[in-house]
């Protein structure tokens, strides 16, 4: 079985794997990083959010080989230690989660688009996709706001 | 034609609503404070008995005294722990799925005890064998507020009386706060401290009651959750990230339609490839034990399965519908003289669709078997899944897991069974969960209805007021919406929902027929009155309309409870109802009244492209009797309005020849932000008695409103939902 080798939140990692796994499940399945969820497996509900080189990526849709020599970011790899992210921060601040389910996907697909603007339109924020099912939206736009405030005041 | 049986007439809601148990009574309840034999101060209160009664549950006899020691079994118990690490444990015997209740208990705890809320811990109990671990009708708040906050103020007093005869000093002279006694001079014990001792005493020198509610400083402060900091680092915990030793990922090959059935399987092809360790055959298809859900998945798919068609092949929505619409009992004769304002309104299927699917993980052994999952109903889930497995229930431990939302889907339990089976049969633990296809394609949904409503004005008044319906039932297996009628009969203490009895409007009637199908439904957050109190709201706006009076006007000299009148006047004017819009926008408002509490919801909605509308924003007022966490209501609020621009505006499932058309959230259209409205608020009504219920109170209020905004918009009448379907 090929062996794959990329930093995973930091710390260099090798994983023995099938070239065409889902990296989401290398991460849940094989390294037992479990802060991606699934929620689709076709890159719809967004659940599994995580970066790439510092981009959004949905793991479920993302192979495994094409992560070699890469940077994937989970949301366990977000935080600067016990110092959360400003968006991580945020989601606390305005208390967004209900279930919490999404809300790794979510807090990822935030704190991406703040790296791409860092004062993000309402129609910026409308272009998330990833789906709540117990309709936290409100919150998460103010989160949203608070954070970008907070990065960039 | 298979799959139909005759219509069945259906109970009337009021009968059912009489078998409610009225709040008041659970206010006047005294709660009882037993100690358990233990090193440490360990506490227990009796645990909703209003509702466990209900259920059938025989309530434990009402103990003589209340400081007897209790050595016998907990599990009709709230218990509450003071460890000697200074943490207040209370083992919860409810289910967390995103409605905040271990944040509500656990700031009723830290009230009582004056503990700092970060020292209490709201672990969920394992599946008991008796009393009340049920959740769902907007009950556990009201169900735990009694209990929790007596043991709590129990426990409190004995740490006082503990420091007390440790520093010799008499009990009135100390305080507590943040999880301390405090002494003269200023020194200082833990709870963690005093335990051991405390756990000693029998007769406190301190009051043990409750305080009264104007002292509280926890309960009714706007509260973040307590596992937020879990969740927005990736570290709460689900089922699916639960690990056991030797457990292997499992995905299940269902049929096309719903129910078919395996005829033959071909799994050489799939057993060949690596990381397969079992296929096992079980009664809703073919299931595949592999090391990642990654191998799983293909070894899936590399199934040659033959499937019979399930019961309900060949039929599709127009047969559904059509059936539905004859199953509608009649409307009697209106009044005489009277003007008639009438609507037939249709539901489509809707999906729970919780953002976890279902999973559960199974480890059965040949005499005793262990689970984890997220369950709303544990205890029942355990007998279902030891009869599954021939193990009696005592063999059997299930451990209940937060859930990743529910909506009512997790009253039932249908991945723990077949977990349960696939374990057995491949002989090791298994992680079984259910693709999101599975959910959509194979898993329970709000039913569909037809709503044929009609109210009679004469002189300027609604004389007469009548609601007949039809909805789904399911045929086989006696779950679901047979659950639904029952817990909604036992639990709501509002109003039966057909009734209208929010408003003075003359007679009211209404009846109640359906069709049953081997289809499978199951309760969905706010249960009948999601479709029969939206349609009303309708009807109202419209009956409104023909007097020529304004929709909130009209509501205000109709409604017959000031607490309801008073949450419409507050989104009226938070909302600034009759503001000029631009064309194509519009606004719209509906109230509701159920589970001892009632909210109004103000919703504008730009439908200048009537396929595309967007809610642009949302007032909600809600009179819950006392918001134990105004925060947390707010969030329930929040996800009602979600529950309504969804359902009224895009969200549902399509029948199509015996299969659900829909299979992930890519056609399932459930909104996101794009949808959501820019602006939310949420007004919470000045507290003034005991908590009524709240989780699902909104989803009528909001429907009725965005219905109402759409209909105000665009000059139409909706009648069938989703709208844009």
């Amino acid at each position: 079985m090929p062996s794959h080798s990329f930093t995973l939140n930091g710390k260099p990692v090798t994983v023995e794997a099938p070239a065409d796994m889902p990296l989401l499940w290398v991460l849940r399945d094989l390294l037992h990083v479990t802060g991606p969820k699934y929620g689709c497996g076709v890159g719809v509900c967004r659940a599994c959010t995580s970066h790439l080189d510092g981009e959004e990526i949905q793991p479920c849709v993302v192979k495994v080989e094409d992560c070699q020599d890469r940077k994937v970011t989970t949301i366990e790899g977000l935080a600067d230690g016990d110092t959360l992210h400003p968006v991580q921060q945020a989601w606390m601040d305005c208390d967004v989660s209900q279930c919490g389910f999404c809300q790794p996907g979510q807090i990822m697909a935030a704190a991406a688009l703040l790296k791409r603007t860092s004062h993000p339109t309402d129609a910026d924020i409308d272009r998330i996709e990833n789906v709540c099912r117990c309709g936290t939206y409100a919150r998460i736009r103010e989160a949203i706001n608070k954070a970008a405030s907070e990065i960039t005041p | 034609m298979d799959g139909f049986e005759t219509p069945t007439a259906g109970s009337r809601p009021s009968e059912e609503a009489a078998d409610a148990a009225p709040r008041t009574a659970l206010s006047r309840r005294r709660f009882m404070v037993y100690s358990l034999a233990a090193s440490t101060l360990t506490i227990a209160a009796p645990l909703g008995c209003d509702t466990s009664t209900a259920q059938g549950a025989t309530p434990s006899a009402a103990p003589a005294a209340s400081d007897v020691l209790v050595t016998g079994t907990d599990e009709e118990m709230l218990v509450l722990e003071v460890t000697a690490a200074n943490k207040v444990v209370v083992r919860l015997p409810r289910l967390e799925v995103g409605q905040g209740i271990t944040t509500a208990v656990a700031m009723m705890i830290a009230e009582e005890l004056d503990a700092r809320i970060a020292d209490v811990d709201i672990p969920l109990a394992d599946a008991r064998t008796r009393g009340n671990q049920y959740t769902g009708g907007s009950n556990s708040v009201s169900s735990l507020y009694g209990p929790a906050r007596a043991l709590a103020a129990t426990a409190r007093a004995r740490l006082v009386t503990a420091a007390a005869r440790r520093w010799r000093v008499p009990a009135w002279s100390l305080r507590t706060r943040d999880t301390m006694v405090i002494g003269p001079g200023g020194r200082t014990a833990t709870f963690g401290s005093l335990s051991a001792s405390a756990a000693t005493i029998r007769r406190t020198s301190v009051s043990s009651k409750p305080k009264p509610a104007a002292k509280h400083k926890v309960i009714g402060r706007p509260t973040t959750r307590i596992d937020a900091r879990a969740i927005v680092t990736g570290e709460a915990k689900y089922a699916g990230d639960v690990t056991v030793a030797g457990v292997k990922p499992t995905v299940v090959a269902r049929p096309p339609t719903i129910r078919g059935k395996v005829v033959s399987v071909d799994d050489r092809a799939a057993r060949a490839l690596p990381g397969v360790r079992a296929v096992v055959r079980i009664p809703g298809g073919v299931a595949v034990v592999a090391d990642s859900f990654h191998h799983a998945f293909e070894a899936r798919d590399a199934l040659k399965i033959k499937w019979a068609p399930g019961p309900l092949a060949g039929l599709s929505d127009a047969a559904v519908r059509s059936r539905l619409k004859a199953a509608v009992p009649r409307l009697g004769t209106p009044p005489s003289g009277s003007t008639q304002v009438q609507g037939e309104f249709e539901f489509a299927f809707v999906s729970h669709a919780p953002m976890e699917v279902l999973t559960a993980v199974a480890d059965v052994r040949a005499h005793k078997a262990e689970f984890w999952f997220s369950t709303q109903t544990p205890m029942e889930a355990r007998d279902a899944v030891a009869s599954a497995v021939g193990l009696p229930a005592s063999a059997v431990r299930v451990h209940v897991l937060r859930g990743g939302g529910s909506f009512g889907r997790r009253l039932n339990y249908d991945a723990a069974i077949e977990a349960a089976l696939i374990s057995k049969a491949a002989g090791r633990p298994v992680k079984l969960m259910w693709s999101r296809n599975d959910d959509i394609r194979h898993g329970r949904m709000r039913p569909a209805s037809h709503h044929r409503i009609r109210a009679s004005h004469k002189d300027g008044r609604v004389v007469a007021f009548t609601h007949s319906m039809a909805s789904v039932s399911e045929s086989s297996e006696g779950k679901g919406v047979v659950n639904q009628a029952a817990f909604r009969g036992r639990l709501s203490a509002g109003p039966a929902p057909s009734d209208s009895g929010l408003y003075n409007f003359g007679r009211i009637s209404g009846d109640w027929g359906g069709i049953e199908l081997a289809i499978p439904l199951g309760a969905w957050r706010s249960v009948d009155s999601g479709t029969m109190r939206t349609a009303e709201e309708i009807v109202v706006d419209e009956v409104a309309a023909s007097l020529g009076q304004d929709a909130v006007e009209f509501r205000r000299t109709t409604l017959r409870n000031k607490a309801v009148k008073a949450v419409l006047d507050k989104v009226a004017a938070a909302g600034q109802w009759g503001r000029s819009l631009p064309a194509g926008h519009a606004q719209g408002v509906a109230v509701h009244e159920e589970y001892g509490s009632c909210v109004a919801c103000l919703a504008e909605i730009d439908a200048t492209d009537p396929k595309n509308p967007r809610v642009t924003k949302v007032v909600m007022a809600a009179d819950v009797g006392r918001a134990v966490n105004p925060r947390g209501l707010e969030a329930q609020l929040m996800g009602t309005a979600i529950d309504g621009i969804s359902t009224v505006l895009q969200a549902g499932l399509h029948l199509d020849r015996g299969a659900v058309r829909e299979g992930s959230f890519a056609d399932f259209h459930w909104a996101r932000q794009r949808h959501a409205p820019l602006h939310f608020e949420a007004h919470v009504m000045p507290a003034k008695g005991d908590p009524g219920g709240a989780g699902e109170l909104g989803v009528p209020a909001a429907s009725g409103a965005v219905a109402n905004a759409y209909a105000r918009a665009t000059g139409t009448k909706p009648r069938r939902f989703p709208l844009n379907f």
